[in-house]
């Protein structure tokens, strides 16, 4: 260390010297002696005299040049001290390292499943404005480069087929396959890297571990339909079965890739034309266990949002630093505008849309979060031990509660009133009245040519929805997004379904828009399978929004946005507009954990065979550093799940991990959920 | 940080005080005799001010130009090559989208060896922070900060020729393990880029990536890669409809496309276990690029002394450059033993022995190649369409079947005149190694001197004695290569030796499978001279290097002989000679033979040499040369139209280096009896 500080020495050592010594026309230091005045003097009459010799050009090589020295010279600096560095930190990135010296090896082959935008997604065949560009990324890595250099280009090609939700005539993107397609999302976020080096670390490589990458803008089933991803990844996992011993393989789909691996389940079972026709054995043959990370089950309310006016929490806010900026179409930027039009193509993002209805997620007066504390900051969770569920520690949370409920339930109001009042002071069937009102709609299209859905409704009944102080719960939300976006809705709930089924044996349930739906599907008979819920807690996610009509209410523009002048008091949930409640910063604690701790938990109507579940939760600790860090994304760095993941590959049960571990209030929330099992 | 950060402070104001010091003194100097300084100082800058400016100017220049790089349309380079060469042809993607071809045949491609990436997964210390990235293709960055870090890691375990302890390096999977070798030199992106304009894409494109240093079995022992070539073949036949795969193998993919066809169709535990039936039902056509069937004669100086013609000419211009020691890099020996770690490179030793690579006095090439450049295209023009031989006052025969010769003499004198010592006598002989202290272990510093002098006197090496060479001079990496690899010809196809996998890479000791509805094309450049044998030289060097070099000092007598800087050249595309890629489609495997008992069609495809134009073209449209071939428009074309469903008839058949009327094809090259079918002929059968 002492020699590295040395090093870190020289470089200011040496710059401040030619500071000092160079005689330029750059500013002085000023120095702390008499001699100032003198120096001044002197350096003013030089500079006079120099400024005749030497052009402006000259002294901005020179600048150019220092800079550029200097930049390069701690750079070199830097590149010395790595190794010093790097050193230091590696032993607490790799919970690999420890557990290899424990004797652990990778015995059971992994697939990872990425969730939504996280795959790289590169470019096969485009328009001309995407010359050169064959096969280079246009998702991930270095392709959001192309983003600044066209952007109008790069979200035409990103953007799929407004009817059928496939390529566009012409466009040929496609996801990015192995390891490369999702290790990083951007350049330094990481996403699977960490998990993939900790893997390598006890014995993992290519013939053992393998990336599911598929187009995660297309519904499930045209993944198969398109690129045959399904049929590849059932290959895949056939293949590293036998490859390996007969090992069974143990999956980690993150986020979305939850949701995609259910229907692939579905799938794998059902018979051909529809299915993949591996027969009813084929998840217990070849399937240990399914760790989801960040499981979005039962949908995020986030891509309500997302739908509705194409922002979320981040966006609220910015908006709120920034008014104009967003909004100004002087630039002729309409970022908004644009990504809506992007997104609204891609059918995956209604498979994220909250599933089970008021059921679930709560209706106008209730909802399963009710007792849900918000002030994070003073929120303390216990450890809990499995054996005493949660029951003792109810009094002490009781001590915080200290308000009304929050409405959870209403996921959109518009108004802050609409997000408080009782029920019964809401006005009814505005949504109705509006729809009827519309079955006649003769919208003159004043705005030319149609850019968002919003531009086919008529002005009038878009004011409607917005002025109204109504509020709309998960199962309302469907009539409001079906009536603002139409097309979308119609091409996408072909695919999905977010419903709760009454009869599972209703052959109707045998169609693949069911089949990523926990609610809607029955898992396969394979009992010695096993499902983790591995998930952050402790981080506030969003809930439910409170919506305003859009100043800006003029043509080609998005007519609601988030409202963000609504606030609660300190320690209240509501924060600019967006009711928060407890999860990973994504995915609510209810969406992540219920499948696992109720819906699935024992031999119910959905688990038929009585699989094993386990809830695992990390919790976010205040400093969230990298490694333990608990957020949707970062938490796929948090050492303490990959050392789960690490043991569940090397032959654990999840038994043999310590079963359940459960920080957050979801035992409690799911007794609250009135569902039949 | 708010240490460091004091620290800081603290530094630079002790720092300051420092330099104020100085700076008092300056200003005092400065107020004595400051007329003189400042006229001094502003008319001068001093040195440092310089160096700023001069590298700042060499930035600015730099970002400027970048910039207008950046901002220039897309199509201006296009535009400049057409207004220098006139308008392009397109590319055959287009031309044959245009025409409406599509999708049809799923395509399978099998790299070669050294141009598929191979990446980290577990290193030593030294490769910290290199996880997952590219030791070999890509930019080589490693090579160059950390060569000897570099070459242990790449090296395989001496003994078992797989993994050493605590090192994994694997092959990097999918289309970009070799689509380019290293920044900018495409192997198959041309290609691909080709096949995606009439609709391929990844679900139709399968990239069979595998470990070329390891000998082909063991890539199946260790990665299971035969395994995931079958299966990925099986899943993109399912997937599109039950349209059988086009396998397109380029250089050594070709002989592991060969060991694949037996090994897929051999029962388990050695092969795949895919039935006798796989082949026919999984494959509609292997197209050979440039194919290695017969080993080439370049493997043998590789083995022997790590050197070809580029390394040894290399040497001749900077003679002792790469000998000396003076930075103690030791190269040579580095690499050799780096490369002696790989069985891969001992599949592609010349098979067949004497028979087919010819004896002392005799070779199928005969003196018939007219090796100088420029009286090739003389030539072309003199002797149109007549017997080629007309010049042979100035083209001595030679004796291309002496692979190694020690001097030159040697190598033109005929047979009889050679003094020979018996190379198995001395191998009794002399047992005891004398020890030498060298650091870098090789196996030459095992043998001993009397063993380096029986070498020489031994003095002439044929395809069949160089096997007993490299036996006698490196036992240790033949004993390991010789478990896997054979170089012989089969007397009794129906022998069940002939069902150990060390056979399956050897087309003259394999039958190939049954499926009379594959196609087997052989797809290779012709015209440009190919090194063929080698005449080579005792050093008088120190102890620890290579005893053996290439003598580069042997030049033929006239400008157009075939002995140049001690390699004799022959007929191919600068790596494979033709023999060794069209012996076996046009005489091995025509018709019904042993080799081929179910009559599959072999067509060969020649593709006449024509270096690029001009700069602007890059590696040409219409190159022969081994790997720049891959981007080869002719050869392009030839393979979309079978991907597109063509079969072998319908391209035109065989096409040979001229066309069937005589006329010389475009390049210049002159028409020729097409000597090697001929007299294989006789030979082969």
């Amino acid at each position: 260390m002492a020699s590295n500080f040395l090093r870190l020495r020289k470089p200011y050592y040496v710059e401040s010297t030619i500071n000092c010594s160079s005689s330029s026309d750059q500013k002085l230091v000023n120095l702390s002696f008499g001699i100032n005045e003198t120096r001044n003097q002197t350096k003013k009459r030089q500079a006079k005299e120099h400024h005749g010799r030497r052009s402006c050009l000259d002294s901005c090589c020179w600048v150019t040049g220092y800079l550029c020295t200097t930049w390069w010279l701690l750079l070199f600096l830097y590149h010395c001290c790595l190794p010093f560095t790097a050193v230091h930190e590696v032993p607490e990135l790799m919970p690999a390292a420890r557990l290899k010296r424990e004797g652990l090896t990778g015995i059971h082959p992994v697939v990872l499943v990425p969730g939504i935008v996280t795959g790289g997604l590169e470019l096969w065949e485009g328009k001309p404005c995407a010359d050169g560009l064959f096969r280079k990324r246009l998702w991930g890595g270095g392709g959001f480069t192309q983003l600044l250099k066209r952007p109008l280009c790069w979200l035409e090609h990103l953007s799929l087929h407004n009817e059928t939700g496939l390529d566009p005539p012409g466009i040929r993107v496609r996801p990015i396959p192995g390891l490369f397609g999702a290790d990083y999302s951007a350049p330094g976020y990481f996403v699977w890297d960490v998990l993939v080096k900790n893997l390598a670390k006890i014995g993992y490589e290519g013939k053992n571990l393998h990336m599911a990458a598929y187009d995660w803008r297309l519904s499930f089933q045209n993944t198969e339909v398109r690129d045959r991803t399904l049929s590849r990844l059932k290959s895949k996992i056939e293949l590293m079965y036998q490859a390996n011993g007969n090992k069974k393989v143990v999956v980690v789909p993150h986020a979305m890739g939850v949701a995609y691996f259910l229907h692939f389940l579905k799938w794998v079972e059902t018979p051909p034309p529809m299915g993949g026709g591996g027969g009813p054995g084929w998840c217990a043959e070849h399937i240990k266990a399914i760790v989801n990370i960040g499981p979005s089950f039962l949908g995020v309310p986030k891509a309500v949002s997302n739908i509705l006016s194409a922002e979320g929490k981040d966006v609220a806010y910015f908006r709120a630093m920034a008014p104009g900026v967003l909004d100004s179409g002087t630039l002729g930027l309409r970022a908004l505008e644009h990504v809506m039009r992007v997104s609204r193509t891609w059918d995956s993002v209604v498979s994220l849309m909250p599933k089970g209805g008021e059921t679930i997620w709560g209706n106008m007066d209730w909802s399963p979060e009710d007792e849900h504390v918000c002030d994070f900051s003073k929120k303390r969770y216990f450890r809990l031990s499995p054996s005493d569920n949660n029951v003792n520690n109810s009094n002490e949370k009781q001590v915080f509660r200290v308000k009304d409920p929050v409405k959870y339930g209403r996921i959109i109001s518009f108004g802050k009133a609409a997000s408080v009042l009782h029920s019964s002071q809401l006005p009814t069937a505005v949504l109705k009245e509006i729809l009827h009102m519309s079955a006649s709609r003769n919208f003159n299209s004043s705005c030319g040519e149609a850019w968002t859905e919003y531009d086919e409704m008529s002005r009038e009944s878009i004011r409607k929805i917005g002025a109204a102080d109504k509020a709309y719960t998960a199962t309302t939300l469907f009539d409001l997004l079906r009536f603002v976006a139409p097309k979308m809705m119609n091409r996408a709930e072909a695919h999905f379904s977010h419903g709760i089924a009454d009869n599972l044996d209703d052959p109707k349930y045998n169609h693949y828009k069911y089949w990523s739906n926990p609610l809607e599907m029955k898992l396969p008979d394979a009992p010695n399978m096993e499902i983790y819920c591995s998930y952050g807690v402790g981080i506030p996610t969003e809930r439910s929004y409170v919506y305003k009509l859009s100043p800006n209410n003029k043509c080609k523009r998005i007519p609601y946005q988030i409202d963000t002048s609504v606030d609660g008091e300190d320690d209240s949930c509501l924060k600019s507009g967006v009711y928060f409640t407890d999860g990973d910063e994504s995915v609510p604690v209810l969406s992540a954990g219920f499948m696992c701790a109720k819906g699935w938990k024992g031999r119910t109507w959905f688990n038929p065979s009585g699989i094993n579940t386990y809830v695992r939760e990390y919790q976010s600790k205040p400093p969230t550093s990298g490694i333990k860090s608990t957020t949707h994304v970062d938490i796929m760095g948090n050492i303490a799940l990959i050392e789960d993941i690490l043991r569940v590959a090397a032959g654990a049960t999840g038994e043999e991990i310590g079963g359940n571990k459960i920080y957050s209030d979801i035992l409690r929330m799911s007794e609250r959920i009135n569902l039949r099992l | 940080m708010s240490f460091l950060r004091r620290r800081k402070g603290t530094d630079s104001s002790k720092s300051q005080n420092l330099r104020c010091n100085i700076v008092k003194e300056d200003e005092k100097n400065n107020l004595y005799e400051s007329p003189r300084k400042e006229s001094y100082n502003s008319k001068k800058w001093s040195c440092w001010d310089s160096c700023c400016w001069f590298i700042g100017f060499v930035c600015s220049v730099w970002w400027f130009l970048l910039l207008l790089y950046n901002t220039m349309p897309a199509s201006i380079p296009q535009y400049v090559t057409e207004a220098i060469t006139g308008p392009l042809t397109d590319p055959p993607g287009v031309k044959l989208r245009k025409e409406g071809l599509t999708v049809n045949h799923p395509v399978v491609f099998v790299p070669g060896i050294v141009t598929g990436g191979l990446e980290l997964w577990e290193g030593h210390q030294c490769a910290e922070g290199l996880f997952r990235k590219r030791l070999w293709g890509g930019s080589f960055g490693e090579l160059y900060k950390r060569p000897l870090c570099w070459a242990q890691h790449m090296s395989l375990d001496n003994e078992t020729g797989l993994d050493p302890p605590g090192i994994r390096v694997r092959p990097v999977s999918g289309l970009v393990a070799a689509d380019y070798f290293a920044a900018g030199y495409f192997v198959w992106a041309v290609l691909i880029a080709n096949l995606a304009q009439i609709g391929y894409e990844e679900k139709t494109m399968y990239m069979a990536a595998y470990d070329w240093r390891l000998s082909f079995q063991n890539t199946e022992v260790r990665d299971q890669t035969l395994s995931r070539i079958k299966s990925n073949i099986e899943l993109m036949v399912a997937t599109n409809g039950g349209k059988k795969v086009v396998v397109i193998p380029h250089s050594m993919g070709v002989l592991y496309f060969l060991h694949f066809m037996k090994w897929v169709e051999a029962p388990p535990p050695m092969g795949g276990g895919g039935g006798s039936e796989w082949c026919a039902k999984h494959i509609k056509a292997v197209m050979n690029i440039g194919g290695p069937f017969l080993g080439v004669p370049k493997s043998v100086s590789g083995l022997f002394s790590v050197e070809a013609r580029d390394i040894a000419i290399a040497r001749t211009f900077a003679p002792g450059f790469l000998d000396k020691d003076v930075f103690g890099l030791q190269t040579f020996q580095h690499l050799m033993r780096m490369t002696r770690t790989w069985d891969s490179t001992m599949s592609m030793i010349p098979k067949g022995g004497d028979t087919i690579w010819g004896g002392l006095d005799w070779s199928p090439e005969g003196s018939s190649f007219n090796c100088g450049a420029k009286t090739l295209r003389n030539n072309s023009i003199n002797n149109t369409g007549q017997i080629p031989n007309i010049n042979l006052a100035n083209m001595k025969d030679v004796n291309y079947g002496r692979i190694i010769s020690f001097g030159k003499d040697v190598a033109e004198a005929h047979s009889s005149k050679i003094e020979r010592v018996d190379l198995l006598d001395s191998m009794k002989a002399d047992m005891l190694a004398n020890l030498t202290n060298c650091d870098i272990w090789i196996e030459y510093h095992d043998i001993g001197d009397h063993r380096i002098k029986a070498v020489a006197d031994y003095k002439v090496y044929t395809a069949g004695s160089i096997l007993d060479l490299l036996h006698f001079v490196s036992p240790k990496l033949m004993a390991r290569g010789g478990a896997h690899f054979s170089y012989g010809i089969a007397d009794n196809l129906d022998d069940p030796k002939y069902q150990h996998y060390k056979y399956w890479s050897n087309p003259l000791e394999t039958k190939l499978p049954d499926a009379p509805d594959m196609e087997i094309y052989s797809m290779y450049g012709v015209g440009i001279p190919t090194e063929r044998a080698y005449v080579y030289k005792v050093t008088t060097a120190t102890d620890c290097s290579i005893p053996f070099q290439i003598d580069t000092s042997a030049e033929g007598g006239s400008e157009d002989s075939c002995l140049k800087g001690g390699v004799f050249s022959a007929d191919g595309d600068e790596t494979v000679p033709v023999l060794s890629a069209g012996l076996m489609a046009a005489k091995g495997w025509r018709g019904k033979t042993r080799f081929n008992p179910s009559g599959i069609p072999t067509y060969i495809r020649e593709y006449s040499h024509a270096p690029p134009a001009n700069l602007l073209e890059g590696r040409g449209t219409q190159s022969g040369a081994h790997v720049d071939i891959m981007g080869n428009f002719a050869l392009i074309e030839d393979v979309i139209r079978v991907a597109a469903g063509a079969t072998g008839k319908e391209l035109g058949g065989d096409h040979r280096r001229c066309s069937p009327d005589g006329i010389p094809t475009v390049g210049g090259s002159k028409p020729q009896p097409h000597w090697h079918y001929d007299r294989l002929g006789a030979v082969a059968k």
